[in-house]
């Protein structure tokens, strides 16, 4: 209702805004290059990442016969531009690149393009394994969506708006994860699922040949794992801004201080995920409705409660 | 002058993804295109600055089209959606009804008696949005929703044996058929059926020919 919490950044915004989502998905990367080498009793791994990127361009592009051409790089480039169209909304510190009215929706909209892209890679290769795991990914959107939009309503109930920079400044006093600490676990759990991590790997998992990574070569391969990436990276900056009290803290600016937490959240994200077994794609329906729904909506239901007795008194 | 621009190419965006959903003839190229119109129809719902309607038309048919590739396999055996196939069927009468329906809005459109615009909307549109639908329209969407959730759901379940049948599978049923043991008899007799199933789980050693309960029946056998 307030418009003007933050300020909007000028022409030049989204090009700042680009590159801060590159470096902090690459520092994601690089720290996943150093927790490999170290699993594996080697040292350093930090710049893999980067190695990878470089063989990654130099080799040739594989496809398929009869590819749909058009849907699998429609599929391909996108999810890391859905992350760069989430990242517009995200206010970092003071600034962000549009203030829209109804940002919070256009995270959700954007996170639902994520079914598509994922499901056009699948297809458009024109070939089994991907084509499954393209349907992979869709049973668990279906499993961890609703969910993710009900963990999405407390902080918008708790704030009364779906602005981003109303949602940030209504946790001047007291950050949202410390009472509404289910939505935020259910969140991250979601951030993990369409950023195509563990546990919710299945649609690229090594039993289908790598699903929808698995005709992938050269420059399509490094945009899809950029696109995971970047799309963790939004999302761990989604979390410092809905619930970890977004720019605020002492000392330092706000800005810095956001993209700190959301560098050290996508840091425990990536290291989290390497210790959690996968789920088969059918093992996260029951869960994800039968317990995950039931217990959101009762976390709503305290922070609605809570919200407007606060409102009334 | 600008916003006008925009507004005429997402109409032409909007009205040639149309016409592609039909001259296409794969469904996933027809699914996505029809999602392109209806993001396009989204974003000019931007212009009017009902953000909160633009984005989640965006939101809910991008989706939908998601939802409609699972319904693309669910349903149409044997898969004809995998392979091409033609858009367009019972042309004459399809034609018919989409020029009727077309005239039918255009007169509505034209000799509706709209009422005249008090000066800009104010406040927030999203707000009062929700105002209407929570406080003048509130009974309408309580009978409406369940109605349809209703609607939804045991369309599902009928359309879908396993929804009917047995509880939710957390180990996926195998086709009984490739051993000879014909679905017919499966659905004979809910005794007969479960015998036959289990002694297919014992020639085989693994118990992962029926549901949940068989699955514990087979991990006693290995």
């Amino acid at each position: 209702m307030t418009p003007g919490v933050v300020q909007q950044l000028p022409a030049w915004g989204p090009l700042v805004a680009l590159a801060a989502l590159a470096v902090v998905a690459l520092s994601g990367a690089m720290v996943n290059g150093v927790l490999a080498a170290r699993f594996s009793g080697r040292r350093g791994g930090g710049f893999a990442p980067i190695a990878e990127a470089a063989r990654l361009l130099r080799q040739r592009r594989r496809s398929t016969v009869a590819a749909d051409e058009l849907l699998r790089r429609v599929g391909v480039a996108g999810l890391t531009v859905a992350a760069a169209l989430k990242v517009a909304v995200l206010p970092v510190g003071a600034w962000v690149v549009s203030d829209l009215a109804v940002g919070l929706v256009w995270f959700n909209a954007m996170d639902v393009l994520v079914w598509a892209f994922v499901w056009l890679a699948g297809w458009g290769q024109n070939s089994v394994f991907p084509l499954v795991g393209g349907y992979r990914f869709l049973a668990l959107a279906l499993a961890y969506e609703l969910p993710l939009m009900f963990a999405l309503t407390a902080p918008a109930v708790a704030a009364g708006s779906l602005r981003m920079g109303d949602i940030v400044a209504a946790q001047e006093g007291l950050w949202f994860v410390v009472w509404m600490p289910v939505a935020f676990v259910v969140f991250l759990a979601a951030v993990l699922a369409f950023s195509l991590q563990r546990p919710f790997t299945a649609p690229m998992s090594a039993d289908i040949t790598g699903g929808v990574t698995g005709e992938l070569s050269g420059v399509d391969r490094l945009l899809l794992l950029t696109g995971r990436y970047s799309l963790l990276s939004a999302g761990a900056g989604f979390a410092v801004a809905l619930f970890l009290g977004g720019g605020s803290g002492p000392l330092l600016p706000d800005w810095l201080w956001f993209l700190g937490k959301t560098v050290v959240l996508l840091w425990l994200l990536v290291a989290l995920r390497r210790r959690i077994p996968q789920l088969r794609p059918e093992q996260l329906m029951a869960p994800a409705w039968v317990v995950g729904l039931p217990v959101i909506l009762l976390q709503v239901l305290v922070v609605a409660v809570v919200t407007i007795n606060g409102r009334s008194s | 002058m600008p916003e006008a621009i925009l507004f005429v190419v997402l109409a032409v965006i909007a009205v040639a993804a149309g016409v592609a959903v039909f001259r296409t003839d794969s469904m996933a190229r027809a699914s996505y295109a029809l999602a392109v119109s209806f993001v396009a129809v989204g974003l000019m719902l931007l212009q009017f600055r009902l953000e909160y309607i633009g984005v989640i038309t965006v939101l809910m048919m991008v989706m939908e089209m998601a939802v409609m590739a699972i319904f693309m396999i669910m349903f149409m055996g044997m898969n004809p959606a995998l392979m091409p196939m033609d858009m367009v069927h019972s042309k004459k009468l399809s034609a018919g009804s989409a020029i009727g329906l077309f005239l039918l809005l255009t007169a509505g459109i034209l000799l509706a008696d709209w009422p005249e615009s008090r000066g800009p909307a104010g406040g927030d549109l999203t707000a009062s949005l929700g105002e209407a639908i929570m406080e003048p329209k509130m009974l309408v969407m309580l009978v409406i929703s369940p109605v349809l959730f209703a609607t939804l759901v045991s369309a599902l379940v009928l359309a879908n044996p396993r929804g009917r049948y047995s509880t939710y599978p957390l180990v996926p049923v195998e086709d009984a058929d490739d051993d000879g043991q014909g679905k017919g008899q499966d659905h004979s007799g809910d005794s007969a059926g479960h015998a036959a199933h289990s002694a297919h789980g014992m020639d085989h050693g693994a118990g992962n020919s029926d549901g949940h309960g068989q699955h514990h029946g087979g991990g006693g056998h290995q």
